[in-house]
C-alpha cells in the first residue's frame, strides 16, 4: 500500500523532544465483533460468557472434513458498516487463509480477506476538541478497507503451572477489521476517531462496541517524524482494549521512539504490547517469520458475490447516522456543542427527541444534558439505566412553561422523580410545590423584607444592583415557590428602581 | 522459479513440519518439479480469460443467522490429549 499524506503539518499537534519538534503518525486497525446470533462460518452461538467450549461446533474445532458455510447476516452487517463509513462496497470479494499456528486457532489458519476485501476506501469525519478557545475542529480520516474474518479463541495462562487452558467459544465469531489510513496525528485524534467509529457501529447495530467484553479492540501503528518529513519506521501495538489505553499507548510509544531517534538510534519495526499498569509499551516477541502468513484463497469458499440492488436495499434500511442527526438538531436550533453531546449515543438522541416532541428543543436539550446526563454521570449510570422517563422530563418542562413551578423547584421535582418516580403534576399538587403567582402574597413578602432591612433599601436607590439581594431574600422566604419574575418586578417597584 | 534448501526448511518450519536434511533435499527436488510444472502452465496465454474459481457455475451458499449447533463441550474436547473442565490443555504458550 502506498502511503499518501493527506494532512497538513500543524504546529499545534507537534510534540517537543529534547532537541526538536516531532509529529506523530498513527493508523488504527480496529477489530469489531459483528453483532450476529451465530458465528461467521458455523451455527454455534456467539453469546458472551458461556461455559468453556459450549459455543463450539465441529467446524470451529476444525475437525477434519468440516466445511465452512457463510452466515448471510454477517455479510449484511459488513455491508451496512461500509455504507455507514461512506465506503466503496465491493460486489465481489474473496476469502483467504492466513496461515499461522497458535492453540486458540485449531484450523492452523484464520479465514480472512486479503487481496479483495468486502469494503474498500471510506471516510470518517471526526470532531476533535475543544481547544483552549473552546473550538472544535472537524477532520476527515480515511478508511483504507474493511474485511470480514474469524476471531480466535481464548487462552488462559494462570490456571496451571505448566499448561495453558484453551476455550474456543470465541473461535469463528465474525469480526470486521477496519483499517484506517495513517491520517491520525495525535493521541486525541486517535481517541476521537475510535469513539466516532464506535458510535457509528452502535447506531448501525453492527457491533455493540462493548470494549470490556472485547467486542472492540485496536492494533495501533505509531511512528514519528520531523514535521513534514518522510514517514518513519512504525511499531505496531497489539490488541489495546480501551479508548483511554489507546491514548496512553500512543503517547508513551511516541516518547520512546523520539528518545531513541534523538539519541542517534534507529527504530526497529516490531510488534509491541501496551502494559496498562506501567503505562508503557514493551517488545512482544521476536517475530522473524511472523509476518509470513502465506495467504492464499480458501478453496472451501467460493467468492462472495452480491448485487448492487442488494446493497441499495440495505442502504435504504439504514438508520439516521450521527452526523446527519447532528446536522438536523443544529437546524432545529441547537448549538453544535449540544447537538454533538446528544448524538454521541443513539439512546440519548432518542430520549431527547421524545422530550422535544411538541416542546422547545433548546429547553429539552438543556434538561437532557444538564439534568439527566449530569445525574447519570454523577451516579455512574448509563442512559439505559435512567429511572426518569422522557415523559416525566417533558412533564416537568411543561409545568415550568405553564408557570406552575419555578426553575429551581423543577430541579427539586426532578430529584424527587429520580428517587421515587411518579407523575410530575401530581407530585407538585400533593406536595404543595406550586409557584406562588398571587401578587398579594408576594407583595406582602417583599414588604416584609424591605421593612426588616431599611438600610439596604436606602442604599438600593443609589445602587440598583442590590435589588438582586432583595429578590434572593424573598425567594428564600417563599421556599423557592414565588414566581421569580413577579418578585423582581415588585422589588424594583417597591424600592423605586427603574 | 526454483527453491533452495533454506527455503524448503523455512517453509517446513512455518508449517510446523520436522524435516531431516535428507528429506529436505528430496522435498527440494519434488517442490522444484511442481514449480516447473506451474511455470509451464504460465506459458499459456490467458489474456482476457476470467479466472475460474469453480468448475460449476454457482454462487456461494449462505446460511441464515440461527444458532443450530454447540452445547457439546465434552464431545469437542474428547479427542484432546489433555483437558480439564472442558477446557483444552496445551503446553504453556506464553513467554
Amino acid at each position: 500500500m502506498t502511503l499518501i499524506d493527506t494532512r497538513t503539518p500543524d504546529p499545534k499537534r507537534f510534540i517537543a523532544g529534547t532537541t526538536d519538534d516531532w509529529e506523530i503518525i498513527i493508523g488504527l486497525e480496529v477489530h469489531a465483533q459483528v453483532t450476529s446470533k451465530s458465528k461467521l462460518f458455523s451455527g454455534a452461538s456467539t453469546e458472551f460468557g458461556a461455559e468453556p467450549n459450549a459455543n463450539v461446533s465441529l467446524v470451529d474445532a476444525a475437525m477434519p472434513g468440516m466445511l465452512p458455510v457463510i452466515n448471510e447476516e454477517c455479510v449484511a452487517q459488513a455491508v451496512r458498516t461500509g455504507l455507514g463509513l461512506n465506503a466503496q462496497i465491493n460486489l465481489r470479494s474473496v476469502f483467504d487463509r492466513k496461515n499461522y499456528f497458535y492453540p486458540d486457532l485449531p484450523q492452523g489458519y484464520q479465514i480472512s480477506q486479503f487481496k479483495d476485501p468486502i469494503v474498500g476506501e471510506g471516510i470518517v469525519t471526526v470532531s476533535v476538541g475543544p481547544d483552549k478557545q473552546g473550538n472544535f475542529e472537524d477532520i476527515e480520516i480515511g478508511v483504507e478497507r474493511l474485511h470480514l474474518e474469524q476471531d480466535a479463541g481464548k487462552s488462559m495462562h494462570d490456571q496451571h503451572p505448566t499448561m495453558s487452558f484453551v476455550d474456543l467459544n470465541r473461535t469463528g465469531v465474525a469480526l470486521m477489521e477496519i483499517v484506517s489510513k495513517p491520517d491520525l496525528r495525535s493521541a486525541d485524534e486517535a481517541k476521537a476517531y475510535i469513539t466516532k467509529l464506535r458510535t457509528i457501529l452502535r447506531y448501525l447495530g453492527t457491533c455493540d462496541g462493548n470494549m470490556d467484553e472485547g467486542s472492540m479492540r485496536a492494533d495501533v501503528n505509531v511512528s514519528v517524524r520531523k514535521p513534514g518529513g518522510d514517514f518513519g519506521t512504525r511499531c505496531e501495538i497489539k490488541n489495546v482494549n480501551s479508548i483511554r489505553f489507546i491514548g496512553q499507548a500512543i503517547e508513551s510509544e511516541a516518547r520512546r521512539q523520539i528518545a531513541i531517534l534523538e539519541d542517534g538510534g534507529t527504530i526497529d519495526q516490531e510488534t509491541r504490547l501496551f502494559d496498562p499498569a506501567k503505562g508503557e509499551t514493551r517488545s512482544m516477541r521476536s517475530k522473524e517469520d511472523a509476518h509470513d502468513y502465506r495467504y492464499f484463497p480458501d478453496p472451501d469458499l467460493l467468492p462472495l458475490e452480491f448485487s448492487q440492488a442488494y446493497v441499495d436495499q440495505l442502504k435504504s434500511d439504514l438508520p439516521e447516522l450521527p452526523d446527519a442527526k447532528r446536522s438536523r438538531f443544529i437546524g432545529e436550533g441547537l448549538s453544535a456543542y449540544d447537538a454533538s453531546i446528544l448524538v454521541s449515543e443513539k439512546a440519548i438522541a432518542d430520549f431527547f427527541e421524545q422530550v422535544a416532541e411538541g416542546r422547545d428543543s433548546k429547553t429539552a436539550a438543556n434538561w437532557v444534558i444538564n439534568n439527566l446526563l449530569g445525574k447519570l454521570n454523577e451516579t455512574s449510570q448509563e442512559i439505559e439505566d435512567t429511572p426518569v422517563s422522557p415523559d416525566q422530563v417533558g412533564g416537568i418542562i411543561d409545568l415550568i412553561k405553564e408557570g406552575t413551578i419555578s426553575g429551581k423547584i423543577a430541579k427539586d421535582l426532578f430529584d424527587i422523580i429520580w428517587e421515587e418516580g411518579g407523575d410530575p403534576a401530581e407530585i407538585v399538587e400533593s406536595r404543595g410545590m406550586k409557584q406562588v403567582t398571587d401578587t398579594g402574597a408576594i407583595e406582602a413578602a417583599v414588604d416584609e423584607v424591605i421593612a426588616a432591612n431599611p438600610d439596604k433599601a436606602e442604599q438600593a436607590k443609589e445602587k440598583p444592583n442590590l435589588a438582586g439581594w432583595f429578590v434572593g431574600q424573598v425567594m428564600k422566604a417563599s421556599g423557592g415557590k414565588a414566581n421569580p419574575q413577579a418578585v423582581q418586578e415588585l422589588v424594583k417597584q417597591k424600592l423605586g428602581i427603574e | 522459479m526454483s527453491v533452495d534448501i533454506d527455503t524448503v526448511k523455512r517453509v517446513a518450519k512455518l508449517a510446523r513440519l520436522a524435516v531431516t536434511d535428507e528429506r529436505a533435499e528430496r522435498m527440494q527436488g519434488e517442490l522444484n518439479a511442481i514449480l516447473g510444472f506451474v511455470e509451464q502452465l504460465n506459458e499459456v496465454d490467458v489474456d482476457g480469460v476470467e479466472p475460474m474459481t469453480s468448475v460449476v457455475e454457482m454462487e456461494m451458499r449462505k446460511r441464515a443467522d440461527v444458532v443450530t449447533d454447540g452445547n457439546k463441550a465434552a464431545e469437542i474436547v474428547s479427542n484432546a490429549p489433555a483437558s480439564e473442565d472442558n477446557f483444552f490443555m496445551v503446553p504453556k504458550v506464553i513467554e
